[in-house]
């Protein structure tokens, strides 16, 4: 195994995530709800849930996040290398496949896995396997490599 | 407490995408350099997960001994438990779409925040991909 060590950036990801697991907490010790975002994206969606208010304010507060950062400092450009017809097919997998398996990597990673949850950590080691074989073969299998425009 | 439901909701959904933007997951080629075992690998975001675990773990704990929230709402922690083909086959998918992009839902939403076209096109599939299986969901079982 060949490690990134340029592209390791342990601080900013343990802080982040501090503050992922923060959100979390905030959203369960209040509000009593699990935050997995697609669960929480799937019931504004018709025919929808009718507790619509906090799911509305939740997806809001994560649209308006790169707005609330570039006001504190520049906000790094993402870098999406992926072409369209790849972005609608991952898009299109992962809003079926999320709901087929009621979560994603924030209703069973974090908040399933804090709960200790077997199912979620069932989940969660489906999703990260199946994960690390799309790329190893999209990136390393000739015949492959370039498949998705 | 109807007030203070929605501000609690709003300042959760700001501080995980602030979460998301600080750690690096909301950029999709970091998330793909994690998920590349076989290239040059990038285990930073391993670290996301156990920094929200540190925290998750004792609120969830607390969590799961109220029967109201802090605010009194109910608490609405999840039921399920069957580990079954829905839950082993859906994370599949997931994680298949998850690796043809770097792009998991969360950091879609606060892409689409960055006003970014590839993000927008992704949300918008996403949606189309969770109406698609609820209607088919309804089919099948008619």
């Amino acid at each position: 195994m060949d490690i990134a060590w340029n592209a390791f950036t342990p601080v900013a990801s343990l802080a982040g995530g501090l503050l992922i697991g923060a959100a979390a907490s905030v959203l369960v010790l209040c509000n009593g709800r699990i935050a997995g975002i697609s669960g929480i994206v799937a019931g504004l969606l018709p025919p929808s849930a009718s507790d619509r208010a906090w799911r509305a304010l939740f997806v809001l507060g994560l649209l308006l996040a790169p707005l609330l950062v570039s006001l504190a400092s520049a906000l790094p450009a993402p870098r999406i290398d992926a072409g369209y017809a790849a972005i609608v097919l991952a898009g299109l997998l992962v809003g079926v496949g999320t709901r087929y398996g009621a979560g994603c990597t924030s209703g069973h990673g974090v908040c399933g896995l804090s709960r200790l949850s077997p199912r979620s950590a069932v989940a969660t080691a489906c999703f990260m396997a199946a994960g690390f074989l799309s790329v190893y073969l999209l990136r390393h299998v000739p015949g492959l490599q370039g498949v998705l425009p | 407490m109807r007030l203070l439901r929605n501000l609690a909701a709003l300042g959760a959904g700001l501080l995980f995408g602030l979460g998301l933007i600080v750690s690096g997951m909301a950029d999709p080629a970091k998330v793909l350099g994690f998920l590349d075992l076989a290239g040059q690998w990038d285990p930073s975001l391993a670290l996301v997960m156990g920094g929200a675990i540190a925290i998750g773990l004792p609120a969830f704990t607390l969590a799961r001994k109220r029967q109201r929230t802090l605010l009194g709402e109910p608490m609405q922690l999840p039921t399920a438990r069957t580990i079954d083909r829905r839950l082993v086959l859906g994370s599949l998918l997931f994680g298949i779409g998850w690796g043809i992009a770097g792009i998991c839902p969360g950091p879609a939403l606060v892409l689409l925040g960055m006003a970014s076209g590839k993000g927008l096109a992704f949300v918008l599939a996403m949606l189309v991909g969770m109406l698609l299986f609820r209607w088919s969901e309804r089919f099948w079982a008619k």
